[in-house]
């Protein structure tokens, strides 16, 4: 089986770069590969310029990753965990940072708890310190917020936006396109192993999609050369797709023009989750 | 090289903080086959001229409980990281093969060391035992926990589920070591056993434990340790090569 398959990618430095795609589509895959987790048939991956089979060293050392899995060493206390990741990386005496990073995601008052004592929430904020320990400049976040609360996920994202703010590169893997949408501002998607769309978010957003429109009129037949491409009807009501404003403005008028009434309008603007949906083909 | 010590500090301290389970248990063990067998087997088994039967098992018991300690500590660390999943912690760093292998084969020796240090104190009381020649004692001991944990660590390796490491415990290590000595002279077996025995290593380190306390052995210390030493290197290459590759750990 074929996990990834020509993936050629490059992310800037400082960049807040979302990596999506369908479960199975190769996201974990690329990140352990980047992470020295797996190891590729044929290709390359480096961190700054440093590969990562033959200058693993200098590679894993700029690398932070959130693993995706809920993992934990029971035998530990948040703290000792902590200490135990700094010694890992090279760093004896990391107290200060340590006590930083627990202050930002809220961890102060369990440092001394065993990771077995933490809820679910609480042991993904110690993964992302776990992660950040080293103070690495490119962190990988694979599915941070997956199974989190909202008041983590706002902290989490506050942290890593600052984190971005000084200059720290961002991958991020999510299955909440809102974040993706929200934070990213470079997003790649996969498919298959595929890179099958790669380009700013705006942009994204731009070409693969378009306004959504709800119509309800007091009749059920549309003018003929309406603009738009009809999604859905419930009598006088449509979902219609249109392509851009100036669409929705030769609709207005065609409406007018045939003394049709508008009951009730809404316009949504182009989400990421059309983009992905249109781009995984789903 | 902090890499390293942290991953030795952490596999010390992981064992140490269960120190009951870890220690304590097979010390009891190895007190309760003394105290069984010590006596049960008083005057039927043969074993060295001039040694009392009990004196003569104590060694066996040190170096079965040396050797089965290390091979679990290095075994089921690795295991319950790769079960948990919590071995990326050791695998995102820039940690190297042969530190890695250092730190899991040291801590290996550690406990193994450890717990024969504890068979051998509650023992003592109960026995009257010499020793002769203790720099043998130290080399054996040394060489045969470093070989257990290197052993332990190919053994987590290869086991993908906790069914297959206990089976490489029960069927491969459990019986080598049964098999050493531990409870006889190989001198007593009768063929094809006593030539048998000539082909597992563990009948090598026990014997020259053992010869570290009574100067006296089935074999010359000097050939035993060299198979000893023969043996620890080949199982520490294969291991070394296998953590280089990634194997198992990084795939």
């Amino acid at each position: 089986m074929c996990a990834l398959d020509g993936v050629s990618l490059a992310v800037a430095q400082g960049e807040f770069f979302g990596l999506l795609g369908p479960n199975g589509a190769g996201k974990t895959t690329l990140i352990n590969v980047i992470a020295g987790l797996a190891r590729a048939d044929a290709g390359s991956a480096a961190v700054m310029g440093a590969d990562v089979v033959t200058d693993y060293r200098r590679a894993r050392q700029m690398l932070g990753v959130v693993p995706q899995e809920l993992v934990f060493d029971p035998f530990f206390s948040v703290r000792e965990t902590l200490r135990i990741q700094s010694g890992y990386y090279g760093i004896r005496s990391n107290d200060a940072w340590i006590d930083e990073v627990m202050h930002h995601l809220d961890l102060t008052a369990k440092a001394d708890a065993n990771m077995r004592a933490l809820s679910g929430g609480m042991k993904r904020r110690v993964l992302v310190a776990q992660a950040l320990v080293h103070k690495p400049p490119v962190i990988v976040l694979d599915e941070p917020t997956a199974g989190v609360d909202v008041e983590l996920r706002q902290g989490l994202w506050q942290f890593v936006r600052r984190l971005n703010r000084d200059g720290h590169t961002i991958v991020l893997t999510t299955h909440y396109l809102e974040e993706a949408e929200a934070h990213c501002s470079r997003i790649a998607m996969l498919k298959a192993g595929r890179v099958a769309a790669l380009d700013s978010t705006a942009n994204l957003l731009k070409s693969f999609s378009g306004s959504q429109m709800k119509l309800h009129i007091g009749r059920e037949r549309l003018p003929e050369g309406f603009p738009g491409e009809v999604v859905s009807q419930d009598g006088g009501s449509f979902v219609l797709k249109m392509g851009n404003f100036r669409e929705v403005e030769t609709a207005l008028a065609q409406l007018r023009e045939a003394g049709i009434e508008i009951v009730e309008m809404e316009l949504q603007p182009a989400d990421l989750e059309d983009v992905f949906l249109r781009v995984t083909g789903r | 090289m902090t890499g390293f010590r942290t991953l030795f500090y952490k596999e010390m301290l992981r064992f140490w903080k269960v120190s009951v389970q870890t220690v304590a248990a097979p010390v009891l063990t190895a007190l309760l086959y003394l105290v069984i067998f010590g006596r049960a087997l008083e005057g039927r088994l043969a074993a060295f001229a001039g040694i009392d039967y009990a004196a003569f098992l104590v060694p066996g018991l040190v170096m079965m409980s040396v050797l089965q300690n290390a091979f679990a500590n290095s075994s089921s660390s690795l295991m319950q990281s790769k079960i948990t999943g919590n071995i990326v912690f050791v695998l995102l760093p820039p940690i190297s093969y042969l530190e890695f292998f250092c730190a899991y084969v040291l801590a290996a020796i550690v406990r193994g060391l450890v717990v024969g240090a504890g068979v051998m104190l509650v023992t003592v009381w109960f026995v009257d035992l010499r020793l002769e020649a203790p720099l043998w004692t130290l080399a054996f001991g040394l060489a045969s926990a470093a070989l257990a944990g290197a052993l332990g660590l190919i053994a987590g390796i290869f086991s993908e589920k906790v069914d297959q490491l206990a089976a490489f415990q029960n069927f491969v290590i459990l019986p080598l070591t049964m098999l050493a000595g531990v409870f006889y002279s190989v001198h007593a077996l009768p063929e094809p056993w006593r030539r048998l025995s000539h082909f597992n290593p563990f009948f090598y380190m026990v014997d020259g434990f053992r010869y570290g306390f009574f100067a006296v052995g089935d074999l010359s210390p000097w050939l035993s340790l060299a198979i000893v030493a023969a043996s620890v290197f080949f199982v520490s290459l294969v291991c070394v090569l296998l953590l280089k590759s990634g194997y198992g750990l990084r795939n």
